[in-house]
């Protein structure tokens, strides 16, 4: 008898159907969410682009 | 000298006044007339709202900061503009009413050569029964954070839902729009992931079902139609973003919703289909819909002309294009660029105040015929910008003479960035940064998704988060004018 696979980012799709048509992050994207040296690089690059975005718009 | 009389001390109200004032110098004058004594930064509001942030922390006394402005305060509301002067002076002017504790109720008059008009939104409970009380003020049913008091309120009731979850009773959580035609659904947005990120860290959120009420026709509209974003080589709609948030955090949604009636613990509805429905709640944070703050105008012989200079909902009409078309028509140079009245050009609108063209997102309606789509979001960064241009018109009118060019800041050619926070910990929080560029979508310029996918994207994660907290410090201390503020963009 096999065992059972859990994926835990597929759990939330058996909730309903509309739950399940969209996409949901898996360990790895949330991880990089929380990365600090990650998202001490994003932290850089959203200022850059936001810098720019409010440069554009005066 | 010259008076420039500016209307509002909110975000777009105080960027037109303490701008003018410093460009203005002493030669001229500058008179903010606003009911409240505080500044209140409302972004943060929501930390305020789970009880994260206190009050102190999100406003500041006016007075102090426009003495050392050397700009004139009326804690006040406006209640009338006469732009043409009366039978016995040609001389505009607006009549006010004072808020203060020691002058509430008394009226005064105060002539100006030009009146900018930055009164913000009345926020309209009473559109909805039950979501307001009657008499203006928001009811008891629900809870808001569209004030700073509103929010010190709502964290209270917060506590009491986890309370009650510790104790084992279930709480339904009800957040969204209270209205089919509500603005500001990012703030809501906001608030219900700040909620189930507070739920989390209470060790409560299995005893939480959570539920996403909203306007929008799809999730991720935000006001705006939603937006593209360049992920991973694909071009991504907000709806995926939006649903994959909502997905991830076991939150479910209801969609294109006009919120019709609001009872204690329940809300009845009517959605884009004609369907009625109900949904039962413990908690709800329900935003109201917004509505001019309705002042009058009359011309100089005592007419009532609030007609033509403002439109049906209380907003003052601008140099925008306001005949009706059908939603295929709408072009992005429909959007004003000055912000001036057509009919008197010493008055200007800025921020929530001036009426736009059209809503930006596709207008839809139930087959009752009841609307329910998003009205144009026109505050944080638009509204800063927009007080930024209005107050250099102003100041150049004054110092160039009445040929002078105007500044122009138009909503189709202008970013916005938002950061939607869930937690408030530097390192145990994530946000949702988002930036979108232009706010009002050019088809003409950007024939695919109407706007640029080079500055219109968004993502999850700390950065967004640590963006959120470096706001909320920077902005309150340029609305301070400690030194160094006019280095700070809006």
């Amino acid at each position: 008898m096999s065992e059972k696979k859990i994926v835990e980012e597929e759990l939330n799709f058996q909730r309903d159907f509309k739950s399940a048509l969209t996409m949901v992050p898996g360990k790895f994207a949330k991880s990089m969410r929380t990365c600090v040296i990650w998202q001490f690089i994003r932290f850089l690059a959203i200022n850059i682009k936001m810098i720019i975005v409010v440069g554009k718009s005066h | 000298m010259a008076r420039l009389v500016v209307l509002g001390g909110g975000v777009a109200g105080h960027t037109t006044a303490t701008f003018a004032a410093k460009w203005l110098g002493s030669e001229h004058e500058v008179v903010v007339v606003t009911p409240n004594a505080k500044w209140n930064w409302i972004p943060s509001n929501i930390w305020v709202g789970v009880g994260q942030m206190k009050k102190e922390e999100v406003t500041f006394d006016l007075a102090p900061v426009y003495a050392k402005a050397g700009i004139t305060y009326y804690q006040a509301k406006a209640v009338s503009l006469n732009p043409e002067g009366s039978e016995s002076s040609d001389k505009p002017f607006v009549t006010i009413e004072y808020t203060s504790a020691d002058k509430a109720g008394q009226s005064e008059t105060i002539e100006y050569d030009y009146i900018v008009n930055a009164t913000g939104p009345k926020l309209n409970f009473d559109a909805t029964p039950g979501l307001g009380d009657g008499n203006g003020q928001m009811g008891n049913n629900t809870v808001s954070v569209c004030t700073a008091d509103h929010a010190v309120h709502a964290s209270h009731k917060l506590a009491e839902a986890i309370e009650k979850m510790k104790g084992g009773t279930r709480q339904k959580f009800l957040i969204g729009t209270g209205h089919g035609m509500c603005t500001c659904q990012g703030a809501a947005f906001e608030y219900l992931f700040n909620i189930e990120h507070e739920l989390k860290k209470a060790g409560v959120r299995d005893m939480a079902d959570m539920k996403w009420i909203s306007n929008e026709s799809f999730l991720g509209d935000f006001g705006m139609g939603g937006l593209h974003m360049k992920v991973g080589g694909y071009v991504v709609s907000s709806k995926l973003f939006a649903e994959s948030l909502f997905v991830e955090r076991g939150v479910d949604w209801l969609i294109g919703a006009h919120t019709a009636k609001v009872e204690n613990g329940k809300v009845e509805y009517e959605l884009l289909d004609g369907s009625k429905g109900e949904e039962e709640f413990d908690f709800a944070m329900l935003i109201p819909p917004f509505a001019g703050v309705g002042l009058k105008a009359y011309d100089k012989t005592g007419e009532d002309i609030t007609n033509t200079v403002f439109n049906p909902a209380g907003f003052m009409k601008v140099d925008g294009n306001y005949t009706p078309k059908p939603y295929a028509e709408w072009k992005a140079s429909d959007w004003p660029r000055t912000y001036q009245n057509p009919i008197y050009s010493n008055m200007f609108a800025a921020g929530i105040a001036f009426a736009p063209p059209h809503i930006i997102s596709k207008p839809m309606s139930s087959p009752n015929g009841t609307p329910i789509n998003p009205t144009p979001p026109r505050t944080g960064m638009p509204s800063g910008i927009i007080g930024k241009a209005v107050a250099h018109s102003v100041c150049d009118l004054i110092t160039k003479g009445d040929n002078a060019h105007l500044h122009e800041a138009s909503m189709a050619e202008m970013g916005a960035a938002c950061v939607a926070s869930a937690g408030k910990g530097v390192f145990d929080g994530t946000a949702a940064a988002m930036t979108v560029y232009p706010v009002v979508p050019d088809f003409e310029k950007y024939p695919g998704t109407g706007r640029d996918t080079d500055y219109t994207f968004g993502e999850i994660g700390l950065a967004g988060h640590w963006i959120k907290h470096i706001l909320h410090f920077l902005f309150i201390y340029k609305a301070k004018l400690n030194p160094g503020w006019t280095l700070i963009p809006e």
